[in-house]
Order: structure tokens, then sequence, then C-alpha cells
């Protein structure tokens, strides 16, 4: 069994009375990515500061690194790298000088500070600007060396509080790839995020927040299970000569429907993606898309529509 | 509940920055040429004044912090120390929110113990040195264009007011502090920062006559003089006054001798001489009560800023 580095139990957090987070449980092992997606003010930030120790637990329970937040923050703050919402840094310091700052507060030897400071800005493409004032710096160059200081850090856990908000694509591909390569390096990654579909390629599981609940949990495609009763939709743009034959041969495929000249939509009892793009390229045909459908966006909307569905059931 | 390990945590750290940051800022740098060139200035007015009118005086030295007429260096002081603690103080903590620094910060191992007296310790740091350069400053000039070497009664004097004075200058800046935590708008903090100064130092005392009338009944003279003195000693200002006027003038033995003086009355000890000067040790113990209230409220402020911060919600 996969160790787990956060165990959250029934956290519950209230404001003046108020529940904003109510009663979640979750855990994330080593080295796997996690996603804590939903709607703003769903709770997701919240949770994140609880399991820093720089928020109150009302009730319940948390342990980070097998610490607790509460009573032993400054030994879960050392093993815990953390990239708020719309990281700041101090604009009148270089970059280098942002994580020299960090790096005595983490209370790194002197002789290892200018060395770790160097490989991780070097890790995310930021070498060439280390002594260029962050002034001067993008939103996409600052959340990179966000996460520069987590590699710094070499922290057990990330913790990215809806790290792809506010970036372009480009930026956003190029921070995702980062992302995976924290994963590489089995550091376990906490993302939070109320842009699903940007972030769904990356999560082993997602945590679905809604007003304080997790109201859906588990790998994408076994919400897709849960939500829309175990079908793997697939869209897919290619040319070529008797395609759709050779997608509909595929095993686990239930239907091909053609949706337009040469695009096509799969249903199939499981993940073919693989599978049809080598058809389409055995068959001599060109592909031009394919892509795994629905979005987590489309899973989370769609689990809202049954729950309003069976509600008005038990209300008739 | 018992946190682990100690709230000083990466305190020398945060102080270290701090300081780095306000003495290398354009804000520091104006507030200390305004300051150097209005107190040389002063002082020079002052030297002159001695050298046209004082024939024989054995405590020279404190005469250029009180003379110099139209404003004196004591009187430069007490206006200008408030306006540059409330320069350094107004943004401390709203800038971390305001650059979005905070959060990140915080999730470091240190605990915000640590920041907040960091920023205090790096700002009554900043002043000390200014005022220390300030004080060497006036006696090296003081020295050069009167020619006469002080005494060691002299040179402790001025060295006391010198405390006094960061002592009076760490009022302003807990009270600048406090304001930054609790206004998010660094120029709302600023504005009630000057708007509070401006009315203890130049407000208060026109009114205190006429609330002091309020509280003590009519015709006793006496009761309402000491419920001004009270009421008086409200304002840091008045404080600082206070003390600086009887530790650079040996011959005061009481904070309200000019003031008995002007209505005919003289203060006489069994045995003492009208105009005789007392010891340093005695002058202070005449003040005690003023620097002890200067402290104090230094720590009030300080305090009820702590207590503020550490109840706030790290999130921007």
């Amino acid at each position: 069994m996969s160790e787990n580095l956060i165990e959250a139990r029934n956290l519950v957090k209230r404001y003046n009375g108020t529940a904003v987070v109510k009663g979640i449980s979750f855990s994330v092992a080593r080295g796997e990515i996690f996603g804590l997606l939903g709607p703003n003010g769903a709770g997701k930030t919240t949770t994140i500061l609880m399991l820093l120790g720089l928020s109150d637990i009302t009730e319940g329970q948390a342990r980070v690194c097998g610490y607790d937040p509460v009573r032993e923050p400054l030994s879960v703050k050392r093993r815990v790298g953390y990239l708020p919402d719309q990281v700041g840094f101090y604009d009148n310091l270089s970059a280098a000088d942002n994580l020299r700052y960090t790096a005595r507060l983490i209370g790194l030897a002197p002789h290892e500070r200018e060395s770790k400071i160097k490989s991780s800005l070097d890790h995310v493409g930021l070498a060439a600007v280390a002594e260029h004032r962050v002034s001067t710096f993008s939103r996409g160059m600052q959340q990179r060396l966000g996460l520069a200081e987590i590699l710094m850090k070499e922290a057990q856990i990330a913790i990215l509080d809806e790290p792809t908000s506010g970036l372009d694509p480009l930026a956003t591909v190029e921070l995702l790839e980062i992302i995976r390569n924290l994963k590489r390096h089995n550091v376990s990654v906490l993302l939070s995020s109320h842009l699903l579909d940007r972030v769904q390629s990356v999560c082993d599981r997602v945590a679905l927040f809604s007003a304080g609940n997790i109201v859906l949990m588990g790998s994408v495609p076994d919400l897709r299970r849960q939500v829309l009763g175990g079908s793997f939709p697939v869209e897919l743009e290619a040319q070529g000569d008797g395609i759709r034959d050779r997608l509909a041969a595929l095993p686990g495929v239930r239907s091909v429907e053609a949706i337009g000249p040469d695009h096509f939509r799969i249903l199939a009892d499981r993940d073919v993606r693989a599978e049809a793009a080598a058809a389409v390229v055995t068959a001599g045909g060109r592909l031009y898309q394919i892509t795994d459908l629905p979005s987590l966006e489309m899973i989370y909307s769609q689990y809202f529509q049954n729950q309003a569905r069976t509600g008005e059931r038990h209300a008739a | 509940m018992q946190r682990e390990g100690s709230p000083w945590q990466g305190l020398g750290v945060v102080t270290l920055k701090e300081l780095s940051d306000h003495l290398t800022s354009w804000r520091m740098l104006v507030l200390e040429w305004l300051v150097g060139i209005t107190a040389v200035v002063s002082v020079y007015v002052a030297i002159q004044q001695i050298r046209e009118g004082t024939a024989e005086d054995p405590y020279l030295l404190l005469r250029l912090f009180t003379r110099g007429t139209p404003l004196p260096f004591v009187a430069l002081l007490s206006f200008l120390v408030p306006l540059v603690s409330i320069g350094l103080g107004f943004d401390l903590v709203n800038s971390e929110h305001n650059q979005r620094t905070l959060s990140r910060v915080l999730s470091q191992p240190i605990y915000r113990d640590a920041l907040l007296f960091g920023k205090f310790l790096a700002g009554l740091a900043t002043i000390s040195i200014s005022l220390v350069a300030l004080w060497l400053l006036l006696i090296g000039l003081g020295l050069v264009m009167l020619g006469i070497p002080p005494g060691a009664e002299e040179v402790g004097r001025a060295f006391v007011f010198l405390l006094v004075t960061i002592a009076y200058a760490g009022v302003w800046l807990a009270l600048a502090l406090l304001l930054s935590i609790v206004f998010r708008s660094a120029a709302t903090a600023a504005l009630v920062a000057l708007g509070l100064w401006l009315f203890l130092t130049i407000l208060w005392p026109l009114m205190m006559p006429l609330i002091a009338n309020f509280f003590t009944p009519s015709g006793d003279v006496l009761a309402l003089l000491d419920t001004q003195l009270i009421l008086g000693r409200v304002s840091p200002s008045a404080l600082f006054n206070e003390v600086v006027a009887v530790i650079l003038d040996p011959s005061l033995r009481s904070t309200q001798q000019s003031m008995f003086a002007q209505m005919g009355l003289m203060l006489l000890e069994r045995g003492a001489v009208p105009g005789a000067p007392i010891p340093l040790l005695q002058s202070v113990l005449v003040v005690w009560g003023q620097i002890v209230g200067l402290v104090a409220g230094t720590i009030l402020l300080f305090v009820a800023g702590y207590v503020v911060f550490q109840r706030q919600e790290v999130r921007a």
C-alpha cells in the first residue's frame, strides 16, 4: 500500500459560526497528483491553509507528512512547498534574492544555498533572469519562480493553489509540465483549481468541491463511470478510407457516430484513444485530433443535473 | 495547546531583510535628508546664538539641543521623529498583503510572531541608526564650532536624550505598525497615522484646557492644572517634551517648573539652591514616569497589533 503524505479526516472550518468547509476527508499518496477542483468560494483554499497550519481547524484532524499542522506547523512547513493563488514576490529584489531570503528562512546551510538556487532556477527556465528584479516578471514567470522555491526547498509535498489561473495557454502548458516533473521526482502534488479542464490532464485523482463539501472523488475515468454510467466517449478527427469501420471494430467500442466530415464520436467501455489512433495510422489515414470526452467540467455539471433530478423525484 | 519550536525562529532573517530594505529605500533616504538638513541648520543657528550670547556656561553641549530660535533641535525632533516613524511603519504589514507575499512567507518554517517582531525591530533599528548618526554629527559639529570638549555629565545627558528619542520613535512606529495591520490599504493607514499625529501634537494641547474644565470644579486652579497635566500626557509628544526638558536642563527639578515659575511660584527642597544643577540620575528620576510611559505605550501598541495580526486570516 502506498504511503499517504496527506490525511484529512472530517475537516471543518467555520467563520463566525458559518461553515465554509463541512467535514471533508481525503488522502494524498506519495508521488500522487491530487486535484482539489471546484468553483471559487467552494472551500479549496481554506482547506489548503488548514493543512499548512496557516488557518485553525475548527473540527476534524489532519496529518501532513505524519505531522499535525496545528501543533507541529514548523515540521509541516519544512516539508511542504506552497504556491499561493497569485503568488507574490518582493518586487524590489531579484529572483535569486527572493530565493535567498526563503533559503535563509528555511535554514539552508550557506554552502548549499547558491547551488540549490541555481539548479532550481535552471529547472524552471529562469536561470537567465536570475538577477533581474521580480517587478519585470510576467505572471507566468512569477508562477515558475514559485515552483523554483518549492524545488529549492526539496519539499515532499507541493501545494499549488490555482497555479494556472491568469496564465496564457503556453505558460499553462509549461507550468503543467513542471508539475508532471515534480511527480517524477516523487513529490506529492495537491493542486487546487477552478479551471477543471486545464488541470484534469495532470491529476491522478481529483476531489470535486461544492459549497464546502467534496461531492465526487476519484480518478477522472472513475468519475466518468460514476456519473455517466460506464461509457468512455472519445472524439476523433481523422481523414482516410474506412476509418469509421475500423474504429467500430475495435474491442470495447460500442458505437461510432459521424458528427461531421471526418469527425467521429466513439462510445466505448474503456479508454480506447491509443487503439483508435493506431487504427487510423494503420489504415493509412491522417489523424488531426483525438480527445477524451466529456471533460471534468461536463462530469461536474452532469453530477449536479443528476442530483437535481433525484431531488425532483423525491419531491414528487 | 503547546506549539512546537520557538516563536522567534527566523527573527534574525526577517529583521536583516527588513533592515536592508529600509536602509536602501528611497523613502528612507528622503526622510534622512529631511531630518539631517533641518537638524544641521537648527544646530548651526544654535551655535551662532551660543557664541553671541553665552559668556560662561558649563553645559554648552546641551544648549546645542535646546537653543536655536525659532526651532531648536529638540522641538525639531519632537516634530519630525513621528513623521519618520510613520513613514517607515505605515505599510509594514499591509504591503505584504498587497504584494501577496504574506502567505508565501508564512508557509516557510516561521511563526507570525517572528515576522511581526522582525519588522518592528528592523524599523526601530533603522531609526536608531539614523538618530545615532545624527547625534554623533551634531556633537562633532558642536566640538568643531564651539571648540570646547563636553564633560561626562553632558555626554551622559545627551546619551539619555538619544535613548529617550528612540523610545519616542518606538511609540509612533508601533502605532504605524498597528494601523498597517488593521488597514489593508497603505494609503488609509498612512492617512490615519498622520491624522492621529496631528491630533495628538497640535489639536490635543489646544483642546486640553477645554476638556479639563469639564472634569474639575470651578475655581480650583491646582486641580485644573493637574487634570490638564494628566490629559496632556496622553500625547507621546507631551511626554517626550517633558523628558527632554528635564534631561537637557540640569537646573530643572520638575517637569512643571517653568509653568510654576510663570505663576510666580518656586519649587524649593530643603537646603536646595535655586537654579543649581542636579545630577543626571536625579533628572532621570524626575521624568522616570514619562520614560516608562513612552516604553509602555510602545509595548501596548505593539501588543495590540500582535493580537490583531494573530487573529487575521492569511489569505488576501
